[in-house]
């Protein structure tokens, strides 16, 4: 591809049936656009643990993805709580997430570790009452793992 | 290993239409916990879970899983199989509990892959 190719999505908060959706549609294109599979599946995880996220704790919001030959860029943005520590939600092991949302297999304090395993380059701006955005770089050029 | 072979070692029920039942699998994980399946789980690798809710198929898609065996002879809803079908995912219900299914497939040969280096 030569082109710059931009997506938008909207992600509803509590809906633990379509959540996934928005990362698994972004993985199907970058399969399509004949992008390295270590890199689909990086984006995909680091999206999917982003969308995860936003349906648990923040009520939802958008998700905007930008495709260009070298880089994917994600934006995920909310209006949720927004996150208290951010140093504590980085840790491994470290989570708020209910029981109802630990008996869906998730809530184990993996989701932004995760994110930053996988990205290239990950940001974070958080304020408590007015939510969160979270910038997920994955390069082209790193195409193994 | 077979998806086909797997069935048969587990006397697992097919759930889905079985037209991948021939692709290889190296390794395999055991998981309810879906965000280890996302940290560590290997490259296409068979996951054996006691979960049947919708984000264990997503977390799948998202990982190039190919076979998901639900243990303790549970069985999803409709729609679960169905997104399973479009990801093209198999699904297999072993009345096997997770340790037992986990160490018959060891047993035959499924092992652990590399751990990854990222």
């Amino acid at each position: 591809m030569n082109e710059v190719l931009l997506l938008h999505y909207e992600i509803r908060g509590g809906d633990f049936i379509h959540a996934g959706e928005s990362s698994g549609h972004v993985k199907n294109i970058l399969k399509r656009l004949g992008f390295h599979p270590n890199l689909i599946r990086r984006t995909a995880i680091a999206m999917y643990e982003g969308e995860i996220n936003m349906v648990i704790h923040a009520g939802g919001g958008t998700a905007d993805v930008k495709i260009t030959p070298e880089q994917i860029e994600i934006r995920l943005a909310d209006h949720g709580p927004g996150i208290k520590n951010l140093d504590l939600a980085m840790r491994e092991g470290y989570s708020t997430a209910s029981d109802s949302v630990r008996e869906l297999g998730f809530g184990a304090g993996m989701g932004l570790p995760n994110m930053k395993k996988y990205a290239d380059d990950l940001k974070i701006r958080t304020a408590v009452g007015k939510g969160t955005t979270v910038s997920i770089l994955t390069k082209v050029s790193r195409n193994q793992g | 290993m077979t998806i086909r072979e797997i069935r048969k070692i587990l006397a697992a029920a097919l759930l889905t239409d079985g037209k991948h039942q021939n692709v290889t699998i190296h390794s395999a994980c055991g998981s309810d916990m879906m965000s280890d399946v996302l940290a560590f789980a290997k490259n296409q690798p068979v996951l054996l879970t006691g979960l049947i809710n919708p984000q264990v198929v997503r977390t799948a898609e998202m990982m190039d899983i190919r076979c998901i065996v639900f243990v303790r002879g549970k069985k999803p809803e409709a729609d679960l199989v169905r997104l399973a079908q479009a990801c093209g995912i198999e699904l297999l219900s072993t009345s096997f509990r997770m340790y037992t299914a986990c160490g018959l497939l060891y047993s035959h040969g499924l092992l652990e892959g590399p751990v990854p280096n990222e």
